[in-house]
């Protein structure tokens, strides 16, 4: 039923509740995952960037802050071209952690 | 060579430069108003990058003054009057000196955190500042809340008191990004399980050995860097901090509850700036630091000849600059009293 209106979401994240497991995870298994200063290299040389908006670098920070409902669907994406690890500054494995990241979406509901 | 050179603050510039103008010969009387030299290096345990204790770097640097540099420590410059090429010194003890050259360096103060009252420092129990860290670090005491519990979550707060026109201070204090990183680096190493978040507007990591050390913060101990300034703090009733900030790499509002809140305070003029430039007529920058003559070719040089600078009067230096500062102060007044005046080469004085 639509009343015309509705009540907006709160776009504030919330650091004492947010589910962090899955940076967690990252930051073990790939710790150069840490090292992500989101300097946007990797989105700027991305061609799936051109025509689908993929940004690995808002990615990695909205998984660090805990927001991952649509990484799954923007990650699919993603040509794995890997030229986004050419462009890091900092050696953040990036193409292997897309293939892991979508490994873990594939298979649960994060 | 009986020229005698009057050194005012015995921090680590005044040491390291009444050292080397002793060594060429020049006599030297350095003035210090606390009871020991050494200045705010004694407050700070261990130093930037290399986790170094600060009172080996002071060590080192006393071991250059000998007997024959006359120390007097309790005491302060109550008179510098000029006559054509000599100054006149009157101590608060009495003694009087008349000098060929006199090198200020009388350092900085701490910015007050109080005055970023949104912050809560002095308001709240929970709110720290990175002196008052080093301050239990030297102590040797164990870091812990106020109500005695191990912090879990730790915030850093950059540049409070910098790049701040709200409080008057519009430049980079320099040192502080790096220091919040030590400082994360040390309380990961005794809690490990912490967490700790640092908020910062840039990182400014310009130093040769810095960017090594912001990166093993992420990669070796975890700390998050979240680009955003706090834009306040509140204190709950179990006396934990909640930090409101924007999260500017996602362009959303975040919250977070933190144990302890350590605020990275800056460096402002050193109090006694004003009265120091008034005993002499020294010109003061647009900071408030003493103002050298030229920035680029005249860092030691003062509006008045034979007066000179070196440290952190004149701006903001990591202890590596006050060094190198203090040794080419040193040797800008060797040349000066030689007549070779570097102030005698000509170039455009920039505004």
């Amino acid at each position: 039923m639509s009343f015309g209106f509705n009540i907006l979401k709160d776009r504030q994240i919330d650091f004492d509740t947010n589910d962090l497991s899955l940076a967690r995870f990252l930051s073990l298994y790939e710790p150069s995952f840490r090292l992500c200063i989101s300097c946007g290299g990797c989105t700027a040389t991305c061609i799936a960037n051109h025509h689908s908006g993929l940004s690995l670098r808002k990615i990695f920070i909205l998984i660090n802050r805990g927001i991952t409902a649509d990484i799954k669907h923007e990650l699919d994406n993603c040509m794995l071209c890997g030229k986004c690890v050419i462009a890091c500054p900092r050696g953040v494995n990036t193409r292997g952690l897309i293939l892991k990241i979508s490994e873990l979406t594939k298979n649960s509901e994060i | 060579m009986n020229k005698k050179v009057v050194v005012v603050g015995g921090g680590i510039a005044g040491i390291e430069a009444s050292a080397f103008l002793s060594y060429m010969g020049f006599e030297v009387v350095l003035v210090e108003k606390e009871n020991t030299l050494g200045g705010h290096v004694l407050n700070w345990e261990k130093l930037f990058p290399t986790m170094r204790y600060g009172s080996e770097v002071l060590d080192f640097l006393l071991q250059g003054i000998s007997p024959k540099v006359n120390v007097y420590t309790c005491c302060e410059v109550n008179s510098i009057s000029k006559k054509e090429h000599q100054f006149f010194v009157e101590l608060s003890n009495g003694e009087n000196f008349i000098s060929d050259a006199v090198l200020v360096t009388t350092g900085y103060d701490l910015f007050d955190a109080r005055i970023k009252e949104e912050y809560g420092y002095g308001i709240y129990e929970n709110v720290f500042t990175s002196a008052d860290l080093e301050m239990i670090f030297t102590a040797k005491k164990t870091l812990l809340t106020k109500q005695n519990k191990v912090p879990l979550k730790i915030g850093f707060v950059h540049c409070v008191g910098s790049r701040d026109e709200k409080v008057g201070n519009v430049y980079c204090s320099k040192v502080c990004c790096v220091t919040a990183v030590k400082q994360s680096i040390e309380i990961k190493q005794i809690y490990p399980d912490s967490e700790i978040y640092c908020f910062y507007m840039d990182l400014r990591m310009y130093g040769m050995h810095f960017e090594h050390l912001y990166k093993e913060a992420q990669e070796k101990y975890g700390v998050h860097f979240i680009r955003g300034r706090l834009s306040e703090c509140f204190e709950n009733v179990d006396k934990s901090i909640l930090v409101k900030v924007e999260d500017t790499l996602t362009g959303r509002p975040l919250k977070m509850n933190v144990d302890i809140l350590v605020l990275m305070v800056g460096f402002v003029p050193r109090k006694s700036t004003k009265k120091i430039a008034d005993l002499i007529g020294l010109e003061n920058g647009r900071n408030g630091f003493f103002k050298t003559k030229d920035q680029h070719t005249l860092t030691n040089v003062s509006n008045i000849p034979g007066v000179f600078f070196a440290g952190c009067c004149t701006s903001p230096k990591t202890i590596t600059n006050t060094i190198t500062d203090a040794r080419a102060a040193a040797s800008t007044i060797a040349s000066y009293l030689l007549h070779h005046e570097i102030d005698k080469r000509t170039i455009n004085l920039a505004p």
